[in-house]
């Protein structure tokens, strides 16, 4: 006797799908927690986190906000393995603009955001016209170049790096603004990707050359998900230069690239529930094996090689599963 | 001087064409960008020096035997690995990138850093060529890129495995129906890209000291002569080599060598800018621009 198991929605889930959802509390219960426990999560996290772990939750906070847009752009068929590009570019310019000019880091952090993002995605411009995985070698490039550039002219600091920026006006302000531009950049690429637009960028994704057959000029929406994503990455950057108050070389560092892929491959990619969820499982694991140094990355890698062989959908996806359907074995009929 | 830095930049394109061979040659069989290229090269050096240093075989049975290994790691990774995500190739990509990093920084865990970490050139003397002096190191990359170059035609042009290759490059579906197996042949593209890395890597490698740094700068210098020659073309592959070397040579001479690592990236963006296939992607120029 042969038996499959056959997956089925909770009867929960059909019935919270339409506007009956508003009758019962348990049905709206349903359909906000998943939405709420981010949100309610995170600052419940940054009252009763000791000194440490707040530290913690700040770089896990912006480990997140550089795999949610690795996901945006993975989702619009641009695979980028230098995520340390968007955030070095915006911790050098926010520490320029800075040091040299005497800037507030209130001035500082929304510029450096935008012109990150915009000086990105014109060095990236010219890949947008190929597929495939020029973008992924290109981004992967960039960094160490970049790195090598600063190392040879020895501007902005040269191989030291410039110290001694502005700090933020308290550890509090700090939690709370990494915390809001998570949870807006989380919940606004959620909503981006549910609209038109995003339908074009998955439609990019899917099949660029029918996209362009609805007349759609692709280059114009990649170059904005490009921009879109540089942002982010750059105001990660620039709020953790302020953060360190130094700027240096090893922003453009791998763990900034391998980091935010691993986090997204492991939570699984598609949502960006998943790439945030990621960073949260993987980061203080890496806090907690501080002591293995170097052998960090290495398990990084391969995590990335386990999980793509094996569970390429991703934890979150299986998690996503069970609160949605329920599994039983069934007998496989003749 | 003028002599000397075309006479070096003649061996530092041969430098590049050798260890962008590899890379090019499994790209353009299977498809599969392997970004583990610049780990494989490393892992050849280190292993000869193992062999050689701690094991104590002679050099001359070392450096083929970490030729052979590599290839196999290279197979194993194809087996194990690659097959199973094949089709999907931002997979492949992260999947190589993965093991890749994971190789280069568990030597840099392990402590493979050092001057000792050297391989012995195969023989110690210079000989003049007008006023260059040049070490006989260089003339036997010289001479072993070329040979690497001529044998990878022949051996694509004549023999029924090179044969079976071409015809998986070409058409996998028609070469499937032929009866070539494409698996099998997947698995030896990779593992002859893994060779010719090592083969590099042991050639190459006596100029200097094994580091793991060199493995992120080998993946580069590789990616940008397959981007600037056109992805999976060997004769681009070589003009491309000899552009970029003599760049980079004659930055060095006559601006700062600072600047060499600056000379790829620039080829790569003007190059996107200007052709974005590369110099003789002209074959696979469809699939690859939108």
């Amino acid at each position: 006797m042969k038996k499959r198991k056959e997956r089925i929605d909770r009867g929960i889930k059909v019935r919270s799908e339409d506007i009956f959802a508003l009758c019962s509390w348990r049905e709206m219960l349903y359909l906000s927690s998943p939405r709420l426990l981010p949100i309610v999560g995170l600052l419940v996290l940054s009252f009763v986190l000791s000194l440490y772990w707040q530290k913690v939750l700040l770089s896990v906070s912006v480990i997140a906000l550089l795999a949610i847009s690795w996901d945006l752009l993975a989702q619009s068929g641009m695979v980028s393995l230098g995520q340390a590009l968007f955030f070095g570019m915006g911790a050098y310019l926010a520490a320029i603009m800075n040091h040299y000019w005497g800037w507030s880091p209130f001035l500082t952090m929304p510029m450096a955001t935008i012109l990150g993002g915009l000086f990105c995605t014109v060095l990236l411009l010219p890949v947008l016209r190929l597929r495939g995985i020029y973008f992924a070698m290109v981004t992967l490039i960039l960094p160490i170049m970049l790195v090598r550039v600063i190392e040879a002219t020895r501007i902005f600091g040269g191989t030291e790096g410039i110290s001694g920026l502005t700090p933020l006006p308290s550890r509090w302000f700090e939690l709370y603004i990494i915390i809001v531009a998570l949870l807006a950049a989380f919940f606004g690429f959620r909503r981006l990707m549910g609209s038109d637009f995003g339908l074009v960028l998955k439609g990019i994704n899917d099949n660029d050359r029918s996209v362009m057959n609805a007349g759609i000029n692709i280059y114009w929406f990649k170059a904005q998900a490009l921009f879109i994503a540089g942002s982010v990455g750059a105001f990660a950057g620039a709020f953790m230069t302020h953060v360190y108050m130094f700027v240096g070389m090893p922003v453009f560092a791998l763990d900034y690239s391998i980091l935010p892929i691993a986090a997204a491959i492991v939570g699984g990619t598609g949502t960006f529930a998943g790439a945030m969820f990621g960073a949260f499982l993987l980061v203080p694991l890496s806090e907690i094996l501080r002591g293995l140094g170097g052998l960090r990355i290495v398990f990084y890698g391969l995590f990335l090689v386990v999980f793509i062989v094996a569970l390429p959908e991703g934890i979150f996806h299986y998690i996503q599963r069970k609160y949605h359907q329920f599994e039983r074995w069934v007998e496989v009929e003749k | 001087m003028l002599l000397g830095t075309l006479i070096y930049g003649f061996v530092n394109s041969i430098i590049l064409a050798l260890v962008a061979l590899g890379f090019s040659l499994t790209f353009g069989i299977s498809g599969v960008a392997n970004f583990a290229y610049g780990a494989l090269y490393i892992l050849a050096g280190f292993l000869s020096w193992l062999l050689f240093n701690s094991v104590g075989l002679p050099y001359i049975l070392a450096a083929p035997f970490s030729v052979l290994l590599t290839a196999i790691a290279g197979a194993l990774m194809y087996r194990f690995v690659l097959l199973r995500i094949r089709g999907m190739v931002l997979s492949e990509v992260i999947a190589t990138f993965g093991i890749g990093l994971s190789t280069l920084e568990l030597f840099k865990y392990l402590g493979f850093i050092g001057f000792e970490y050297t391989l012995p050139v195969f023989i110690d003397y210079s000989i003049d060529i007008g006023q260059v002096t040049i070490d006989m190191q260089r003339i036997f990359i010289v001479v072993i890129g070329i040979a690497l170059a001529v044998f990878l035609w022949f051996f694509t042009h004549y023999t029924k495995t090179g044969l079976r290759f071409r015809g998986i490059a070409q058409d996998e579906r028609t070469a499937l129906s032929l009866g070539i197996n494409s698996d099998r042949v997947g698995t030896l593209s990779v593992s002859f890209g893994a060779a010719y890395a090592a083969i590099a890597a042991i050639v190459i490698l006596p100029l200097g000291t094994i580091t793991v740094d060199h493995g992120y700068e080998v993946l580069i210098n590789a990616l940008a002569v397959c981007i600037v020659g056109g992805l999976g073309s060997t004769g681009g592959v070589v003009i491309a080599s000899f552009l970029l070397g003599y760049a980079q040579t004659f930055t060095a001479t006559y601006i700062e060598s600072h600047w060499v690592m600056v000379v790829p990236l620039v080829a790569i963006l003007a190059i996107l800018v200007i052709k974005p296939s590369g110099l003789y992607g002209e074959q696979k120029e469809l699939e690859e621009r939108i």
